[in-house]
C-alpha cells in the first residue's frame, strides 16, 4: 500500500501534466505485480472494489474516540476519510512497519472476499495495519472518491512512457499510447499480461472481449499557408458540429460506447445503445435534438452538457434531452476491419448501415461541396446551423490511422468571438508559475440601479506570452485594492484598470454565474494597454449574441 | 496562595504581581522574562530582559544591539531571585536556546512551557519534564489529526523528489530561526552533501547555529549575478516560505515547492498554499506528545495557551486534570 498511497499524496499536489506522467511512469516501473495493476485500476476508474459506507467508518472511529474530540478534529480538517486516517492512531504513535504493511493487491483480495458481516471487523484491522497516508488511501478507495486530478487517458500515457524504459540492456521497445488503448477495454486488473508486453517480457495480450475501443483519427487545425498547398479538388469537407466525439463499437450482442480517450460511457446513454441494429465500430459525433432525416434541430453544446459526466440517467433525462449520433467514419464492417480503405470508400459503405439504423438515433454527417478554399471560407464563416463551429476536410483517399497525423485531416474553426474585458482579480498560478499572478478574472460593464458597474464574466489563464505576464503580474502588484486569500481585486474603474482582449470559442447562459452567461476557452488574446475600461464591452453585447444564436 | 496570585494573564501576555516581571509579553514592559526568540514571543523595547543566553543572542542578532535597556543570560536549572521570586530556565527542544520558565512562590510551582517539542532535534537541547503544581503548555498542534511523523521520512521524501526531478530547484520553505536549520541539518544527516542554497533573511542565525556548534555543512547564498535559468537546477534551496511567492523566486529554474511545517498534515493546508511537496515537520509537539507530557509531568492543574485549546482542556477533562483556557492572544499560530 506504501508505494500506492505515496503516489496519491505526491499526485494531488502536482499540478503539472508532465510532473504527474513523471509520477505515474516512476510508480509504474518500481511497483510489482499485482499491485501496480490494482494501483493502475485505481487510477483509471476501473477497480471493483467492495464498498464501504461513510456511516459506518464514522462509527468504527467512535468506538475508540470521544465524540467531541472526532466532531474537533472533523470540523478542522472538513473530509472524513481524511480526519479519520489521521486521528486512528489515537494518542499512541504511528508503529506501523513498512515491511508489514498490507500490500494494495492484497487489501483488494481481502475486501472482495469478505462476507456481509465480516466487513466491519476487517476493515478495522486494515486500518490498524496501515499508516496514515495508507489509511487516506484505502478510505478513500472504499468510499469511492478517489479524486486525483488523472484520467484515464494519462495513466495509459505513463504506461507509455514506461514501456520505453524497461532493461537498458535491451533496445527501446516503447509502446504507443493508442496501442494501449485499443487493448485497454479487453484486460482486466491486474493487467499482469499488459505489463509483461509493456516491458518486452511477454507477447502483446489476445482480447477475447468483443466492441473494444480503437483509437481514434485526430485532425490538425489549419494554420497560414496550409491551404494554399493542397489541391480543394483532393479533398471533401463535413460540417464540424459542436457536440462531442464518441466511437460506437458493437460485436456479438455487446455494444458499447466509448469517449474520445476510450473511457466506457455506455451507461449514459441508454436510448443510443439500445438503438444499435448493427456489428461494427462507427465513429461520430454525439448531439442531442433530432437527426437531420427527423427534421428536427440540433441542439446546443449546453443541452448536451446536462446528458455528460453521469454514470445513469433517468427516463426524464432521455426525453428532455435525446442523445443520437452523427455517423462520420467506418473502422469496422461487421468484424472486417476497413481502415486501409480510403475515406469515401468508407463513407459509402457506412452510408448504408446508417440509411438501415433507426432514423431518430443515427444519421450520416452530410458532405458540404465546395469548388475552391475561398468558397469554403464562406461556408465556414458563415454556417447554416447554429451548432456548427466549422468545417472538418478530409483527404478523399485517406484512410483511418489512430493519432493526429499532419496531412490527411484538418479542422478549420469558426473564428473565435472577441470582447474587450476589463482585469477584475487575480491569483497566483501554479509550478513555474508560483510567483506570477497568472490566472485572471475579467468583466464587462452593466448598468444596475447604482449606475454603471462591472461584473464578472469569465476566467483565464492562457494566451498571453511571457513578456505580456510579466506586464500583467506587474500591473497586479502595483494596483492591488484587496486580498483574499491567494486572489487579489485589483482596481478597476471607468477611468483606471487594465483592458483585456477576451476571445472565446461559445457562449451559453449560466445560472451559476452572475452575470448569467459563461463562456467556453476563454483565453486573453491580446493587452489592450491602449483602452480604458470605459471603453470596454457591455453584458448586453454578449446576452445580444444569444439572443440572435436563440432566435 | 492560589496559583493566579502568583501568575495571571494579562492583555500584555502573562505576569507575576510579586515578582513584577512578564513571560513572553506581547506589547514593551519593565520587567520580560523570555522563552525562547521567535518574534511572537521576544519582541523588542523592553526595559530589562532575562533568558538564555542564546535566546539573548538571537534577540541581538534579529533586533540589534539596543533591542533592550539591559540584559541577563540565565543558566539551565540555575535558581535566580526575582523580587522574591524564585525562577529558573530548563530546555524545551524547541529551537536554540529555548526554555520553559518554572516560577516559584511559597511552595507553589508554575511552569510556563513556551513552545516544546519531544522529538529528537540536534540543533537544540532536549525538553527536560519538570515537576510543578500549574504546567502551562501551547496547543498549537492540540488536535488529535496531529501526528507528526519521523522528520527523517519527511526528507527521504525531498531526496527521491530530487532524483525524480533533477532538474526542478526544490525550494524548502522554513521558518528562518530553528526550523531552517534543523532542516538543512537533517538532509546532512541523510547523506546529502552538495551545496545548500540559502535566502539572505536565513543568513546570519544559520551563522550564529555554526558558531553554537550546530554544522550545516556547505551553505551558500541564493544570489545570482544576472538571470540565469540554469542556476540552481536540481539544487535544494532554503527560504521563508512568504518568498517563494515572491518575486525573489523567479531565478529558480521550475521551481518545486516545498514546505517544512506541522501544518502540512492535513493535505487541503498544503494545496491552499501552493505546496507540490509538503514535509511535515515540526517544532512543536504533536497530540500523542501533548498527552504524554502532561502524563509525566503530572501536574495537579493545566493551563492551555496558544493553539487549539478546546481539544486539550477537553481531553484533560476526560481524564480529570483540571484544566483552563488562557485565551492569550499575539502569538502566531501558524509559525511553525
Amino acid at each position: 500500500m506504501k508505494s500506492f498511497s505515496t503516489l496519491l499524496d505526491r499526485l494531488v499536489l502536482t499540478p503539472s501534466r508532465n510532473g504527474k506522467l513523471k509520477l505515474l511512469a516512476d510508480y509504474f516501473r518500481d511497483t510489482p505485480d499485482p499491485d501496480r495493476g490494482y494501483g493502475l485500476a485505481a487510477l483509471a476508474g476501473a477497480l471493483d472494489l467492495k464498498s464501504v459506507k461513510p456511516a459506518m467508518l464514522r462509527e468504527l472511529v467512535l468506538e475508540r474516540m470521544d465524540p467531541v474530540l472526532f466532531q474537533y478534529s472533523y470540523d478542522y480538517v472538513g473530509d472524513l476519510a481524511e480526519t479519520i486516517a489521521l486521528v486512528w492512531d489515537g494518542s499512541a504513535k504511528d508503529d506501523t512497519n513498512d515491511a508489514e504493511e498490507p500490500r494494495l493487491s492484497e487489501v483488494v483480495t481481502r475486501m472482495n472476499a469478505l462476507g456481509r458481516n465480516e466487513v466491519r471487523s476487517a476493515v478495522r484491522d486494515l486500518l490498524d495495519h496501515l499508516d496514515p497516508s495508507g489509511r487516506f488511501a484505502f478510505l478513500k478507495l472504499v468510499t469511492g472518491s478517489l479524486r486525483i486530478g488523472v484520467s484515464a487517458r494519462l495513466a495509459k500515457q505513463a504506461l507509455s512512457d514506461m514501456s520505453g524504459h524497461g532493461d537498458e540492456q535491451k533496445p527501446a521497445h516503447s509502446r504507443d499510447v493508442t496501442e494501449i488503448e485499443t487493448l485497454w477495454h479487453g484486460l482486466e486488473a491486474p493487467y499482469e499480461p499488459l505489463f509483461a508486453w509493456l516491458e518486452g517480457r511477454g507477447e502483446r495480450p489476445v482480447l477475447a472481449t468483443p466492441a473494444i475501443f480503437h483509437s481514434v483519427m485526430l485532425a490538425n487545425p489549419v494554420e497560414d499557408g496550409d491551404l494554399a498547398k493542397l489541391d480543394p479538388a483532393d479533398y471533401a469537407a463535413e460540417w464540424k458540429w459542436d457536440g462531442i466525439r464518441i466511437q460506437m463499437s458493437s460485436y456479438g450482442g455487446t455494444r458499447k460506447l466509448y469517449s474520445r480517450s476510450g473511457d466506457d460511457i455506455t451507461g449514459a446513454f441508454p436510448d443510443i445503445v439500445e438503438a444499435i441494429d448493427f456489428e461494427g465500430v462507427i465513429d461520430g459525433e454525439l448531439l442531442v435534438g433530432g437527426t437531420l432525416r427527423s427534421n428536427s434541430p440540433t441542439r446546443s453544446f449546453s443541452d448536451l452538457q446536462q446528458r455528460l459526466n453521469r454514470k445513469t440517467v433517468t427516463a426524464k433525462m432521455t426525453d428532455d434531452y435525446p442523445a443520437f449520433v452523427r455517423a462520420y467514419d467506418l473502422l469496422f464492417q461487421g468484424d472486417q476491419d476497413v481502415r486501409a480503405k480510403g475515406f469515401l470508400e468508407r463513407r459509402e459503405r457506412l452510408s448504408g448501415i446508417i440509411e438501415s439504423a433507426p432514423h431518430d438515433r443515427f444519421d450520416l454527417s452530410d458532405l458540404v461541396p465546395f469548388s475552391d478554399w475561398d468558397e469554403l471560407d464562406r461556408l465556414r464563416i458563415a454556417p447554416p446551423d447554429p451548432v456548427i463551429e466549422g468545417v472538418m476536410i478530409k483527404r478523399r483517399d485517406s484512410v483511418y490511422q489512430a493519432g493526429r497525423l499532419k496531412g490527411p485531416w484538418f479542422k478549420w474553426k469558426r473564428d473565435p468571438y472577441n470582447i474587450d474585458a476589463v482585469m477584475l482579480y487575480a491569483q497566483r498560478g501554479h509550478g513555474k508559475r508560483s510567483s506570477y499572478y497568472s490566472d485572471f478574472t475579467f468583466g464587462v460593464w452593466t448598468e444596475t440601479p447604482e449606475g454603471d458597474q462591472l461584473v464578472p464574466v469569465g476566467k483565464a489563464y492562457f494566451g498571453f506570452t511571457d513578456a505580456e505576464l510579466e506586464v500583467l503580474d506587474k500591473f497586479v502588484r502595483d494596483n492591488t485594492v484587496e486580498r483574499f486569500g491567494p486572489v487579489r481585486a485589483v482596481r478597476a474603474d471607468k477611468d483606471f484598470g487594465f483592458v483585456l482582449e477576451v476571445a472565446f470559442e461559445g457562449l451559453q447562459r449560466s445560472t451559476r454565474h452572475k452575470s448569467g452567461v459563461a463562456m467556453r476557452f476563454p483565453r486573453i488574446a491580446r493587452l489592450r494597454q491602449d483602452k480604458l475600461p470605459r471603453d470596454a464591452d457591455r453584458l448586453s453585447t454578449l446576452t445580444a449574441m444569444l439572443d440572435a444564436r436563440e432566435a | 496562595m492560589k496559583p493566579e496570585a502568583l501568575l495571571h494573564p494579562t492583555p500584555a501576555g502573562l505576569f507575576c504581581p510579586i515578582g513584577r516581571f512578564h513571560v513572553d509579553p506581547v506589547r514593551p514592559v519593565e520587567r520580560a522574562l523570555i522563552t525562547h526568540g521567535h518574534s511572537d514571543h521576544a519582541r523588542s523595547g523592553h526595559g530589562r530582559v532575562l533568558a538564555t543566553r542564546q535566546t539573548l543572542d538571537i534577540m541581538r542578532i534579529r533586533y540589534g544591539e539596543d533591542f533592550c535597556e539591559s540584559e541577563q543570560a540565565a543558566e539551565f536549572g540555575e535558581l535566580l531571585d526575582v523580587d522574591g521570586v524564585t525562577v529558573s530556565f530548563h530546555p524545551a527542544g524547541h529551537v536554540l536556546g529555548s526554555a520553559q520558565i518554572r516560577i516559584e512562590k511559597d511552595g507553589l510551582r508554575i511552569v510556563v512551557s513556551g513552545d516544546y517539542k519531544r522529538g529528537v532535534d540536534p540543533t537544540c537541547a532536549p525538553f527536560v519534564p519538570v515537576a510543578c503544581d500549574v504546567f502551562i503548555t501551547e496547543a498549537t498542534f492540540g488536535l488529535p489529526v496531529f501526528h507528526h511523523p519521523n522528520p527523517r521520512e519527511e526528507i527521504a521524501k525531498l531526496l527521491t523528489s530530487l532524483k525524480q526531478f533533477p532538474d526542478r530547484s526544490h525550494l524548502v520553505g522554513a521558518y528562518a530561526l530553528g526550523k531552517a536549520q534543523r532542516v538543512i541539518r537533517l538532509i546532512r544527516d541523510c547523506g546529502y552533501d552538495e551545496p545548500i542554497f540559502i535566502h539572505g533573511a536565513l543568513a546570519r542565525l544559520c551563522d550564529y547555529y555554526e558558531s553554537q556548534g550546530v554544522a550545516l555543512g556547505d551553505i551558500r547564498p541564493a544570489t545570482i549575478e544576472k538571470k540565469d535559468p540554469g542556476a540552481f537546477k536540481g539544487a535544494v534551496v532554503v527560504g521563508p516560505p512568504s518568498a517563494f511567492q515572491d518575486r525573489w523566486a523567479r531565478r529558480f529554474n521550475e521551481p518545486l515547492i516545498a514546505f517544512a511545517s506541522g501544518w502540512m498534515m492535513v493535505r487541503q493546508r498544503a494545496k491552499q498554499g501552493g505546496v507540490e511537496l509538503p514535509l511535515v515537520i515540526s517544532d512543536h509537539c504533536d497530540w500523542p506528545e501533548l498527552l504524554e507530557t502532561i502524563g509525566e509531568v503530572r501536574p495537579s492543574e493545566v493551563w492551555v495557551t496558544h493553539g487549539r485549546e478546546e481539544a486539550l482542556v477537553r481531553w484533560c477533562e476526560l481524564k480529570q486534570i483540571p484544566a483552563r483556557p488562557l485565551h492569550l492572544v499575539g502569538y502566531e499560530d501558524e509559525g511553525d
